[in-house]
């Protein structure tokens, strides 16, 4: 029994025979006139219907079509779990309507409950509910009848780090509001907890995949004795304290591997971003500035190359490499740098040039051009300065697209290449473990470790980022 | 009318080159590897007959240009030339029948166009209706909370999106398959059921970008005078938003729907490998890594096509929301 | 009998930077029915935020702490969202500075004019859509039967500031907040909205808060006015008292900023070599011809005022003269010699004798940068002085423009006001030691007490090192105080020019004749006055298209 009724499938086949799209456009648009209609009817004001186009008031009614009927087959149709659902939705919004009506009641009609809108109210019952729920679900035992129950493990290891993580970001910018400069020490009183988080995120993995080589108990490719040791070092259950991580499949350290591909990850896409700011923004600046026909040679230039996309676009570059680097005798990876860093650079050409083009029409840029200034010093001089802020949250967002991008080739396995640590390379290696995950949780740990390594560093520069655009975008709400 | 008919065949036609163009930079592209196609497909171990009967086959003794037009004339009219494996096979095997890429890539296409639609199917309007739900109340709970679990999901790689759901939904509590061996002939139900773990898995990223694009827009409009002035005018927040912000947003929604259904196409590449779905971006990976030079230059092809075609559509139809060009002076 | 608009010892805040800063300080007033009460005041001073305080609103990120709003008994300030939202639209109505902006683009002016009534059901659509056909026409916009059916940017932003006026009174209001409803236009086209504003306020005896920084137009529109200075009240009054008998120093010195006025100079020997001569200068951007056949001259110590309405290629013209914009024909002489027509083939020298000084002072200036090094840079540059002679130099640039050096030489523009950023402009053209000084809208940025400073300044200089200016600015008022000749421009040409005693009496050239008209006085009978001469049907655009 599938969760989808074999009646839509047939419903989409029917649709499906070209004889009957008429049939059905008709029977639509009809349905539509005669809402529309019965709504004029009842309209009063004369607004909402009588000024309704066809096709909305056509939608409309499928819409509510599809409600009612919906409604219907889980109350005469058998659907036990949709009416559940229907069931549970008709609960919150009661609760949401005695909720308000309650809150009015006893603050003597306070704005606050006066003006909710229901939604709001509805949206105050949901979260109530869900963080009941999460709470009574993370009070479950996590073994029954001798099996461990998964799921509550998994759910309460991501309560854990999030309250982890919370608490770490919190102490974190608590202790940049009162150590540090003046400067820093105002920065870090203005930050919301995201940013907080984010920064010291990205400390972390500088630090580590600085020190990488200290860090690391063993090397990233040494192939140790055991191999397929389950992480959780408990002996109990195959671990081993030595390697708290476990070892892969040809009995290399995962810890290590996760540190050195800090390093390697990590370290590859930030040159291959600085690569691209190069390139991209020094064209970009030399294309607003100067105008005239370099700026449309390079402008058409990186037009076709962006109509290729990215991830296509490396990838079938990445083929060619492949060919190339065994004859050249150039590491592939190598290649990578260069081809990510060019692909990269079309994006950052972009940017680069919108934002030296509005500084380009400000006042004090004509003075300078007028008091006969060169371009070394036009650029450099008055509108590096002023582009700085924009381009460093690019280069955040640059960092993590490079990150990403390397990280899927790797995965796909043209990425950076064996014996490299690096963790796309990793995911793929250790995939097939999530599936022991329902009776031995911790053995699917490993991939999804290195996995999150990634999707963590992207999103602690993403937030960094986010941070930073608000504030310079200076909105004040 | 007739002004915006003519920026539409403009930027058609603007399209169409950006396609031609397109299409000479991944000739070239494939044409700056090293040797020869023969010696490619067939490898190190070739006799020199077995090579040079597959340069002729291919007419890589043709001059450079030449091929190109051959080439490009082949790919209009949907010859997309035979696969080098499908060659190696037939060369070591005998003259048995050659499966050309046109007929490798066209189940494989419909494939993922499904896919592609699904995605398209739940992702859009949910975001639209986030993103409009998170402008009205931005900067409450809800509107953080929404800020930051989209900002973590256009931060994570696709596959640690896709793993994530397979140990909830496929290991944990097994609801739907984690494979997604799709064959033809197969019940629309089974097949729906099958797409659902990488069509949600595409889903998460895209619902993030469109629901911060969708958000951004309307915040963006909320803040005009004529919003303002239609509160003023003791129009209910309903309406505010329906009568008179709307219609103004169209054109950035529009747009941000196209972009990220062109997003999808390279978002599908990871997805499909990640649940073996047979579509054409698990294509375009075996062939990249087999160094299948015909099959990598179609499929490049098709995803770059699909990827201006959006764009394109994007381009039109903010042209056509707009009323100072649909009314002009 | 009782007010209708009682608001009592208000406190209003704003959000910045996390903390609440004030914007109003206790103000207090009162309006009965049929009342028109101006409320003036510079930027900043928080006269939108009282106004719209008046209809129990406040904007996103501002919160009224303390006080009370009453209209017609109802306490707006603890009303529910419901019955505000009633109110507004149908009791309160308002008029925004940009009708241009605040019309919704998607739909058609009469379909925004018959929402108010519709959707407060006070009348059927049908109804309102003759209704708003009949205020079209009351307002006098040409084609009043079909205008409504057009999209907003296809009606010019004069005839948009009428029928935003005419859906204010859709629902017949009896209170409508007018905000700087004419401050976007130009004089010609002012004038025009002013007398329609006028008229139908008083046909409907709607009581009105009309909020200006111009003293003539509140003077032509208010019964009784009341001053705002930085949120605090300064004094409040009736009209002609106001006008004629101000108490406070702050109002009287808003009054007298219109009489500054320089003495006249010695006419021009006949033989001098003009400092700028332009010469039969045509120009254009791209295809479009924007300037025809332009000449005038500029003689040492002398200011030239050229003046016209947005459009009319005034900034063009300046264009032209510093090279950013080659001429198509004619050129542009300095001191009797040709200069090179693209500012790229000038030397160091003819670059340094010609400086500009700009209208937005923010853009101006490079943010990034210190003022001494903005005003080092052309010492630098131009005088070759280097180190401790460069900054006693800009010390001295500081002095010379009236501002303490120590204070301001490691500041940055941003920590600066308006008006200080307006002379760092002065004090960087100054550093290149100029003969000629070009003016672009340098006062129209700041608020009259600030222009009347910056005026003085560039007098004084002008005296001392005897420059020359081209004044650009659309403001007569402005050109009555400083300027020696005037030359009118419109639509790329230049229609008459002369000195400015000669301009200034009549008889005029018709179109300049309507320009000077067109500026409001201080005088409260002057609008009246104007509309008995001139008659309705002869104002602003109207008359100027028939030119």
């Amino acid at each position: 029994m599938t969760p989808f009724d074999n009646s839509i499938g047939d419903l989409l086949v029917f649709f499906g025979k070209t004889g009957n799209v008429l049939l059905v456009l008709g029977i639509i648009t009809f349905g539509g006139f005669l809402f529309r209609s019965i709504g004029q009817l009842f309209d009063n004001r004369g607004e909402t219907f009588v000024e309704m186009p066809l096709f909305i008031a056509s939608l409309l009614a499928i819409l509510l079509l599809a409600v009612v009927s919906l409604i219907w087959s889980a109350f005469f149709g058998g659907r036990a779990g949709l009416r559940t659902l229907i069931l549970f939705v008709a609960a919150i919004v009661f609760g949401a309507w005695a909720f308000r009506y309650a809150g009015q009641l006893l603050t003597d009609n306070a704005p606050l409950f006066r003006d909710m809108p229901f939604g709001v109210a509805f949206g105050y019952v949901f979260g109530a509910l869900a963080l009941i729920g999460g709470i009574w679900f993370f009070l479950q035992p996590v073994e029954l009848d001798g099996a461990p129950r998964a799921s509550v493990i998994f759910f309460r290891w991501a309560v854990k780090g999030f309250i982890g993580f919370a608490i770490a970001a919190f102490l974190f910018r608590l202790a940049g509001r009162y150590l540090g400069t003046n400067g820093t020490r105002k920065l870090f009183r203005q930050m919301p907890m995201t940013a907080a988080f984010g920064i010291l995120v990205i400390l972390i993995y500088t630090i580590v995949s600085v020190f990488a080589g200290v860090i690391a108990p063993f090397g990233q490719e040494e192939v140790l004795a055991n191999s397929n040791i389950v992480p959780g070092g408990d002996p109990a259950v195959g671990g081993d304290p030595d390697y708290p991580l476990g070892t892969d499949q040809i009995g290399r350290d995962i810890l290590s591997r996760l540190i050195y591909g800090a390093q390697n990850t990590v370290g590859i896409a930030f040159a291959t971003t600085l690569l691209a700011f190069f390139i991209g923004g020094s064209l970009g600046f030399l294309a607003a500035t100067l105008g005239g026909w370099l700026d449309q040679v390079l402008s058409r230039l990186v037009d076709v190359l962006m109509a290729i996309p990215a991830l296509i676009f490396a990838l079938l570059l990445m083929t060619i490499a492949t060919a190339w680097a065994p004859k050249l005798g150039i590491p592939l990876t190598f290649f990578m740098v260069v081809i990510i860093a060019v692909i990269d650079s079309t994006r950052v050409f972009r940017l680069a040039r919108a934002v030296a083009m509005n500084i380009v029409v400000m006042d004090y840029i004509e003075a300078a051009k007028l008091r006969g200034e060169g371009l070394a010093y036009l650029v450099f001089r008055e509108i590096l300065p002023n582009a700085t802020a924009p381009l460093l949250a690019e280069f955040g967002l640059r960092f993590c697209f490079v990150f990403l991008t390397i990280a899927s080739l790797s995965f796909l396995g043209v990425g950076i290449q064996p014996p490299l640590a690096d963790w796309g390379t990793m995911v793929k290696d250790l995939a097939q473990f999530i599936n022991f995950a329902a009776f031995a949780p911790q053995v699917a740990t490993a991939p999804l470790l290195a996995a999150g390594a990634i999707a963590l560093l992207t999103v602690a520069v993403n937030f960094v980022v986010d941070w930073m655009l608000h504030k310079s975008s200076g909105l004040k709400e | 009318m007739g002004s915006v008919l003519g920026i539409i065949v403009q930027r058609l036609a603007l399209g169409l080159l950006t396609l031609l163009v397109v299409s000479i930079v991944i000739f070239i592209a494939v044409n700056a590897l090293p040797g020869d196609f023969a010696q490619a497909v067939l490898g190190q171990g070739a006799t020199p007959e077995a090579i040079k009967s597959i340069r002729e086959g291919l007419g890589l003794d043709q001059h450079f240009l030449l091929r190109y037009f051959t080439w490009l004339a082949g790919m209009v009219q949907g010859d997309l030339g035979t696969s080098f494996a499908q060659l190696n096979f037939a060369s070591n095997m005998g003259g048995t029948q050659l499966k050309t890429v046109a007929e490798q890539i066209a189940p494989r296409f419909q494939n993922t166009m499904f896919l592609a639609g699904l995605t398209a199917a739940i992702a859009v309007p949910v975001s639209v209706a986030l993103g409009i739900m998170a402008a009205l109340y931005r900067n409450s709970v809800f509107d953080r909370t929404i800020n930051i679990a989209t900002l973590s999901s256009i931060s994570s790689p696709e596959f640690f999106l896709a793993y994530i759901l397979i140990l909830f939904l496929a290991v944990l509590n097994p609801v739907l398959p984690s494979l997604s061996n799709i064959y033809e002939g197969m019940e629309l139900s089974d097949r729906l059921v099958r797409t659902v773990l990488p069509a949600l898995t595409l889903t998460l990223v895209v619902t993030a970008h469109m629901m911060r694009m969708t958000r951004a827009a309307i915040i963006n409009l909320l803040a005009s005078p004529y919003i303002e002035m239609a509160r003023l005018k003791g129009v209910s927040p309903m309406r505010v938003i329906v009568v008179h912000a709307l219609p103004n947003a169209l054109a950035p929604i529009i747009n941000v729907i196209a972009l990220n259904l062109a997003y999808l196409v390279t978002g599908v590449v990871v997805v499909e490998v990640v649940f073996v779905y047979p579509g054409i971006g698990q294509l375009f990976v075996d062939s990249v890594k087999n160094r299948d030079i015909p099959v990598v230059q179609a499929c490049c092809l098709i995803f770059a096509a699909a990827y201006i075609l959006l764009n394109l559509a994007a381009d039109v139809m903010s042209i056509l929301s707009n009323p100072r060009l649909r009314h002009p002076k | 009998m009782s007010a209708l608009v009682e608001i009592n010892d208000i406190w209003i805040e704003g959000r910045a930077d996390e903390t609440w800063m004030p914007i109003i300080n206790g103000a207090s007033m009162s309006l009965n029915k049929g009342e028109v009460l101006g409320l003036i005041g510079e930027s900043g001073a928080g006269k939108s935020t009282l106004g719209l305080a008046a209809m129990g609103f406040a904007r996103d990120g501002v919160r009224i702490s303390k006080g009370s709003v009453t209209f017609d008994g109802i306490d707006l300030i603890n009303a529910s969202a419901a019955v505000k939202r009633d109110l507004l639209g149908k009791r309160i109505a308002y008029v925004a500075q940009s009708a241009a902006a605040s019309f919704n683009p998607s739909h058609r002016l009469i379909d925004q004019h018959v929402e108010g009534p519709v959707q407060h059901g006070v009348s059927t659509r049908v109804e309102s859509v003759n209704d708003g056909i009949e205020l079209y026409r009351r307002l006098r916009l040409p084609d009043p039967d079909n205008i409504g059916f057009r999209y907003p940017h296809q009606v010019s932003g004069g005839q948009l500031q009428r029928a935003m006026t005419a859906m204010a009174m859709s629902c017949r209001p009896d209170l409508i907040i007018f905000d700087e409803p004419t401050t976007a236009l130009d004089v010609t086209t002012q004038i025009e909205v002013l007398a329609s504003i006028r008229d139908i306020v008083e046909q409907f005896d709607t009581a009105a808060i009309y909020i200006t920084h111009d003293l003539a137009v509140v003077a032509q529109m208010a019964d009784k006015i009341k001053v705002l200075l930085k949120g605090d009240e300064v004094e409040e009054a009736d009209t002609r008292t106001m006008l004629s008998d101000p108490k406070e120093d702050y109002t009287k010195s808003l009054w007298a900023v219109r009489s500054f006025k320089r003495p006249g100079k010695a006419a021009v020997p006949e033989d001098a070599t003009p400092v700028i001569s332009v010469r039969n200068v045509t120009a254009a951007y791209g295809k479009a011809v924007v300037l025809h056949d332009v000449s005038f001259d500029i003689h040492a110590g002398r200011t030239v005022a050229v003046v016209g309405e947005s459009g009319s290629g005034k900034s063009t013209a300046a264009r032209c003269i510093t090279g950013l914009l080659p001429p198509l024909e004619g050129h542009v002489e300095f001191d009797g010699e040709a200069l090179p027509l693209d500012y790229r083939k000038r030397n160091k020298m003819q670059l340094r004798q010609a400086q500009m000084i700009y209208q937005m002072a923010d853009t101006a200036l490079n943010p990034r940068k210190s003022i001494g090094e903005i005003i080092g840079r052309p010492v630098e540059f131009y005088m070759d002085l280097k180190g401790a002679k460069k900054r006693e130099r800009v010390r001295a640039l500081l002095d010379e423009i009236e501002m303490e050096p120590d204070l301001f030489i490691d500041r940055l523009p941003s920590e600066l006001s308006g008006g200080q950023k307006q002379r760092i402009g002065i004090a960087r053209a100054l550093a290149a030691e100029p003969k000629f000084i070009i003016c672009d809208e340098v006062t129209s940025a700041l608020d009259q007490l600030v222009a009347e400073g910056i005026l003085k300044l560039l007098a004084r200089l002008q005296d001392t090192l005897g420059l020359s200016y081209m004044f650009i600015t659309h403001d007569l008022a402005t050109v009555k105080s400083i300027a020696d000749e005037v030359v009118v421009m419109k639509d790329g040409r230049v229609v008459e020019q002369g000195p400015k005693d000669e301009m200034f009496t009549p008889p005029h050239h018709s179109y300049t004749d309507l320009l000077l008209s067109s500026v409001p006085e201080m005088d409260p009978d002057w609008l009246t006055n104007l509309l008995a001469e001139r008659g309705v049907d002869n104002l602003g655009d109207a008359a100027a298209d028939r030119m």
